[in-house]
């Protein structure tokens, strides 16, 4: 056998604070170690190469972290610490390590990622990548055939490119669900050059990570379907927006730029085409309403992000008035897929009229939390009990929180909902850019409410009455309710106030802010009445009835 | 602390003179300094030609800023809603013992800062904080009283050094 055998270490956020960057030195010096001594582990005799090291983006399993996995043998090791590396690197291409591989629900140890519980019913495509290169390295891109599809993509017409998207029936993955190829339509059908294209990737949602984890992971593929989208649309400049936050996706995303140039895929000529694109990184300033398409647009002109009304759609006069495509980080990165595969490969994954898959921050009061990804339509019940592992200590499931904050909290009874755009809006919530938190018995919802009220109050731009008003009401009503105080005539305030939030803000975040409050009162009602009439919290988080 | 002025201007210089930037700008600024000193704000107005008034508006509307002066180590404990429902308050609590100062303010060393963000995106590891570009999570009492005596070690340390 002379496959290259590679130990993949996830140098993502979450396994860094793990620890992981310390195994990574410990791997590469115990590697050293068994090159000096003349045996790199039992398996120098049949790989002919000496075994490599890589950093790499998220493996998803980050409960379980730090990750590490060995290709091409497929064998998983968990919270892996600097004191293992000598076992590891002295079993390669002999037994696993069995101390460190998952123990499934049935305590059996499994090496692969398809015996793992958390990974065998999930299908990776926007995250394809991510966990399995090197991000800083092109050619670790290129060698897994990243930018094959922009290549393709130059050889077809807009037209061409276009249709595809249309056909795949991928929905943007930013939250509201609107269809990529007609709002790439929209704005390829204008003349008034130049256009531009926008990446969101300013995930402000309190409890998401998944784009985060695409930009640090895979970030040619980001930029690939960027750069898709501006020959599509007929885009010469294109604005990453990120969030400052994101020390290492920044990091990663402008080396990922300065290498596509220096390659010659990005710039003033695109793989040696007529077209140019230039890409440039904006660093968010910590503001979630600049998640808002016209506030990011205002972000990036240098003002204030404060949202606009829509009565012209961005795609017609955005960014300095001009035609602008904006997506979330997700939808590009499926791109090159629908591109490679033609976009009706691409929509047989999914339901109806949400196609495709959607990754997931799967997170809270859950065994296995971490970052997944399952196709549209998947149920709840599935992805919180069969991937997620269900709630650890025994505890009964409450909620699962889906959305971010515009979204709403589901109760059991709606477990075997499948998730998609459509449906999770029928019931209250929306799908948002993909967070999940699953809240147990000792997670109060009125509190739960009133947080993210709190959140939302902060985040307000301020412009409009019904929300800035509306969310400084809730907040303290929710709040004299949390400290045992509430009335039961402040149930049907806050409704009031909920319904006219929602029927009068002027942006998407004001019309959503309000859903937190609505789906707790419609589906834990109880709760709130418990703590109204009986001054009690049932999940004993709030102090009631405590002197001042 | 204030830049000084050959700093300030090869800072500014960095972009050009147009309001797009002043984001950026105002970041570099308060990387270096640690706050949005009021100085540094007119200058940067001045020299990207936005009025005062719309840099004092960005300067207040992005969390990201501050107009006070901070600790040399920024303590950023996460309050996103995984965080939230496992306890951050408590981390934030035991942070505040520690350090002897509330949320927002400084120790008396001005060495810390306290303050909160919305979500840092390890939720998987809650309740989770960040000092500078470091992650810590799975926050007990005993690993947060254990990451402060670190630093302080370390700052003592630089000190004798």
């Amino acid at each position: 056998m002379s496959a290259k055998r590679t130990i993949l270490v996830c140098c993502d956020t979450g396994c860094i604070a793990s620890g992981s960057k310390a195994v990574v030195t410990a791997l590469k010096e115990q590697l050293a170690l068994a090159a000096a001594a003349g045996v790199a582990g039992a398996a120098a005799t049949d790989a002919t190469v000496e075994p490599l090291v890589k950093q790499t983006g998220c493996h998803g399993f980050c409960g379980y972290g730090p990750v590490v996995k060995v290709m091409p043998d497929d064998i998983s090791y968990y919270r892996v610490k600097p004191k293992d590396a000598a076992a590891i690197i002295e079993s390669l291409g002999g037994e696993p390590v069995e101390r460190l591989l998952y123990r499934d629900d049935a305590g059996q140890r499994v090496t692969g990622r398809e015996e793992n519980p958390f990974y065998s019913s999930q299908k990776k495509l926007a995250l394809r990548n991510v966990g399995e290169l090197d991000p800083e390295l092109l050619d670790d891109a290129l060698s897994r055939g990243v930018y094959e599809s922009l290549k393709k993509a130059l050889t077809m017409t807009p037209e061409e490119i276009i249709s595809q998207v249309e056909r795949s029936g991928i929905r943007g993955r930013g939250g509201a669900g609107f269809p990529a190829g007609r709002k790439w339509r929209i704005a390829a059908g204008y003349n008034n050059n130049p256009k531009y294209v926008i990446l969101n990737g300013d995930e402000g949602d309190p409890g998401a990570f998944m784009d985060r984890s695409m930009l640090e992971g895979d970030p040619h593929s980001v930029l690939e379907g960027v750069a898709i989208c501006a020959v599509a649309v007929g885009a010469t400049d294109a604005y990453l927006y990120i969030r400052d936050e994101y020390t290492t996706a920044l990091r990663t995303m402008k080396q990922a730029i300065l290498d596509a140039e220096a390659a010659g895929i990005l710039g003033d000529s695109v793989l040696g085409s007529d077209k140019q694109l230039r890409v440039q990184v904006v660093r968010g300033g910590g503001a979630f309403v600049c998640g808002e398409s016209s506030a990011m647009i205002a972000s990036i002109e240098g003002a204030v992000g404060e949202p606009r009304a829509k009565y012209i759609r961005s795609t017609q006069e955005g960014l300095w008035g001009q035609p602008t495509v904006l997506n979330n980080v997700e939808t590009f990165i499926n791109i090159p897929l629908i591109i490679a595969n033609g976009g009706d490969w691409y929509a047989q994954t999914g339901t109806d009229k949400s196609k495709g898959t959607k990754v997931f921050a799967l997170v809270g009061k859950i065994k296995r939390s971490g970052l997944i990804e399952v196709p549209m339509g998947t149920t709840l019940r599935e992805i919180i009990f069969d991937i997620g592992g269900g709630i650890p200590g025994n505890r009964r499931f409450k909620a699962i929180q889906t959305g971010g904050p515009s979204g709403g909290c589901l109760p059991d009874s709606l477990l075997d909902v499948p998730v998609d755009f459509d449906t999770l809006l029928e019931y209250g919530s929306m799908m948002g850019s993909g967070g999940m938190i699953v809240m147990d018995e000792r997670t109060c919802m009125v509190e739960t409410a009133r947080y993210y009220v709190e959140f939302l109050a902060r985040e307000c731009c301020g412009k409009c009455v019904p929300c800035r008003e509306g969310l400084r009401w809730l907040l303290d009503i929710l709040t004299r309710i949390c400290e045992g105080e509430g009335e039961f005539a402040d149930l049907e305030i806050l409704e009031g106030i909920c319904e006219t939030m929602t029927l009068a803000s002027r942006c998407a975040l004001g019309k959503t802010a309000a859903n937190p409050v609505i789906t707790t009162l419609r589906y834990f009602h109880d709760e709130y009445e418990e703590h109204i009439t009986h001054k009690r919290c049932p999940a004993g988080v709030c102090r009631m009835g405590v002197a001042p | 602390m204030i830049l000084a002025q050959e700093k300030l201007t090869e800072l500014l210089q960095a972009y050009p003179p147009e309001r797009q930037h002043t984001l950026a700008v105002f970041q570099d600024i308060q990387k270096e300094c640690g706050y949005l000193p009021k100085e540094h704000i007119v200058a940067a107005a001045d020299y990207l030609k936005v009025p005062l008034s719309q840099a004092y508006a960005m300067a207040t509307f992005y969390h990201t800023f501050s107009l006070t002066p901070r600790g040399k180590h920024v303590i950023k404990v996460c309050d996103g809603t995984a965080c939230h429902i496992k306890d951050s308050k408590g981390v934030l609590q035991s942070l505040e013992r520690l350090l002897g100062v509330g949320l927002g303010g400084t120790d008396a060393d001005g060495l810390f800062t306290i303050e909160t963000v919305a979500c840092l995106g390890c939720c998987a590891l809650a309740p989770a904080m960040q000092i500078g570009e470091e992650y810590y999570g799975n926050l007990t009492d005993e690993i947060i009283a254990e990451v402060i005596a670190d630093y302080r070690r370390r700052e003592a340390g630089e000190v004798v050094a």
